[in-house]
């Protein structure tokens, strides 16, 4: 399994990381490696085998809709990069 | 002082022998003397410390506290702590200090334990060699040109050289078990579940488990008695009631049934590293275990299994670090999109950024059902062979890792080789069983660790096993020569 230099940058676009053409070579021959790697799973027939996601195979346990957290505004925008008003401040979205 | 056990600690501390701060005291103290050879820690936290150790001595002296009440430990850099720097072994959070306490370093501070500092590990996790640390790689006590293993290769290596009692870890694809091993120190994976992951920095939610690393399996019980049980602030959290992981550390081994997998003593593992294996569970046979050999068929799938599903997950979890509430944002972005894109860039390592591409590609429109449903069904396969041998067998033993600490560099520039050396601790993730490394001797120098693989939720049997080997065994025992430097 081996994949193109256009295949690399359209996967970082999809996971948001801006690559230079120097890490697009270095990551095409690294994930083709990993690629390859796990290309063996498609010899084992899995016919009829539920996927496993959780192994406990525990279903989502729910709470009660009632409020727990209390209101900690200024604690959680103390690490942000950029706050304005109390807002976390990011570059226009909108002209 | 250093080398003691934590119930030994304990005692000489309601004894007065020595007081917490003193304790304290002296571990600051090796740090700052030992600990730039070694860079296992991220961050030290003395004032707190010696606040904390204060607080455990006035509790003490009232007769009051825990086991853990007064001893020293550190925190893998992996577990939010209120306050306290959290870097993850990244540089995306260099800034970031947590508004909210993780529930196990919650757990073990309400116990008395003081904390020393948070200790460097690859970055979010993803290495078996602490190479991929932001703050650079850390070394391994027994052989300072060697890897400690990873990713919680500075706990590994603090508790190794005598920089703290006793530490925590966490554990994805073997990354408390193979620094243990690599170490010559005592690790615990715990089952999936058993352990809260609220405040633990998230790679693999599916995979993820944190876990005790101390000199002794007495030491892990200790910390384990503490660390486990149900949280509601974390979702995956088990209902199923704690044993006392202390009580039963004496039950003879008597009857006890070994597993031993025959996948786990092919090819790739270390001829000297094989003897050693097998001349512990020899010692197991001593008293009074039987051993056969079992198989888990679809090992080898593991590793595709594994390299799918963990990277599919942190590709999902780490979409998180996008530089708008916390951590790095890049310099003067022109827009939205750029900001995301450069932040990222800046902020994550080679090895992250390849990580969440490759499980980007894999949950990507058109590959999903080839790559991670297909990763998805063969975990189930692992998951049988397990439950099918345990059916069989109390306990499955085996290596941790083909060999012992490999040297600093070694495997860097070959991408899938490291990945290889994940082989004997993988699958035990993907079925989430917990499972130990124990030290079970030495090949030259350098230590080797035995892993033993249990049923879910049976740690105690686990820690039971392991306790009865050490004390037969002085293995557990040994010091690294760096160490009694200070």
């Amino acid at each position: 399994m081996s994949i193109d230099k256009q295949d690399v940058l359209k996967i970082a676009h999809l996971a948001r990381l801006a690559l230079n053409e120097e890490d697009a070579v270095q990551y095409q021959h690294s994930l083709s490696s990993v690629l390859s790697l796990v290309e063996q799973m498609q010899s084992v027939n899995t016919d009829g085998v539920e996927p496993l996601s959780n192994p406990l195979e525990m279903t989502q346990r729910l709470r009660e809709d009632v409020v727990t957290e209390s209101n900690r505004r200024e604690e959680f925008l103390a690490n942000a990069p950029q706050t304005e008003a109390g807002l976390f401040l990011v570059p226009k979205v909108i002209d | 002082m250093f080398e003691q056990s934590i119930s030994i600690l304990a005692q000489k501390l309601r004894n007065k022998d020595f007081s917490s701060v003193e304790l304290t005291r002296t571990f600051l103290d090796r740090i700052a003397k030992l600990d730039p050879q070694l860079n296992s820690y991220i961050s030290i936290s003395e004032d707190l410390a010696l606040k904390q150790a204060k607080a455990a001595d006035e509790l003490l002296a009232n007769g009051q506290g825990s086991s853990l009440t007064g001893i020293p430990v550190a925190h893998k850099d992996l577990f939010c702590t209120q306050g306290t720097l959290t870097t993850c072994g990244s540089k995306m959070l260099h800034n970031f200090v947590p508004p909210y306490e993780s529930t196990v370093t919650q757990r073990i501070k309400e116990a008395g334990a003081v904390m020393l500092g948070k200790t460097n590990m690859d970055e979010f996790a993803m290495g078996s060699s602490n190479e991929n640390s932001f703050y650079g790689a850390v070394k391994n006590p027994w052989n300072l040109d060697t890897v400690p293993g990873g990713s919680s290769g500075g706990s590994a290596a603090v508790v190794a050289a005598g920089l703290a009692v006793a530490a925590t870890g966490t554990d994805t694809g073997g990354s408390i078990r193979q620094p243990a091993s690599f170490c010559g120190i005592t690790g615990l994976k715990p089952t999936y579940g058993r352990v809260s992951r609220f405040g633990m920095i998230a790679f693999a939610s599916s995979l993820d488990q944190g876990g005790p690393m101390a000199k002794s399996a007495e030491d892990c019980a200790h910390l384990l008695q503490t660390m486990a049980g149900f949280d509601e602030k974390d979702s995956t959290s088990s209902e199923t009631e704690t044993e006392d992981y202390l009580t039963n550390l004496n039950t003879p081994l008597t009857g006890l049934k070994i597993g031993l997998p025959k996948e786990y003593f092919g090819d790739g593992l270390d001829s000297q590293v094989a003897e050693t294996i097998m001349t512990a569970v020899k010692e197991f046979e001593k008293l009074g275990a039987t051993v056969k050999e079992i198989s888990l068929p679809n090992l080898q799938l593991s590793i595709p299994s594994y390299y799918v599903i963990a990277p599919s997950e942190a590709s999902s979890n780490l979409s998180r670090f996008d530089g708008v509430r916390f951590g790095h944002r890049c310099e003067d972005p022109k827009d939205l999109l750029d900001m995301y894109m450069r932040t990222r860039a800046e902020g994550f390592g080679g090895e992250v950024q390849k990580r969440i591409m490759v499980g980007t590609y894999a949950l990507s429109e058109g590959y999903y059902d080839a790559y991670y449903l297909k990763a998805q069904k063969i975990r189930r396969l692992i998951k049988n062979d397990f439950v099918a041998a345990l059916s069989e067998v109390d306990v499955i033993m085996g290596p941790v890792a083909p060999t012992t600490a490999f040297a600093i560099g070694s495997k860097t520039d070959d991408p899938v080789a490291m990945y290889l050396e994940d082989i004997y601790t993988l699958s035990v993730n993907l079925a989430g069983i917990p499972a130990m490394s124990i030290p079970a001797g030495f090949v030259g120098d350098m230590p080797v660790g035995l892993q033993i693989m249990g049923n879910y939720f049976a740690e105690a049997k686990l820690l039971n096993v392991a306790h009865q080997f050490q004390q037969h065994t002085d293995w557990h025992l040994q010091t690294p020569t760096m160490a009694k430097g200070a």
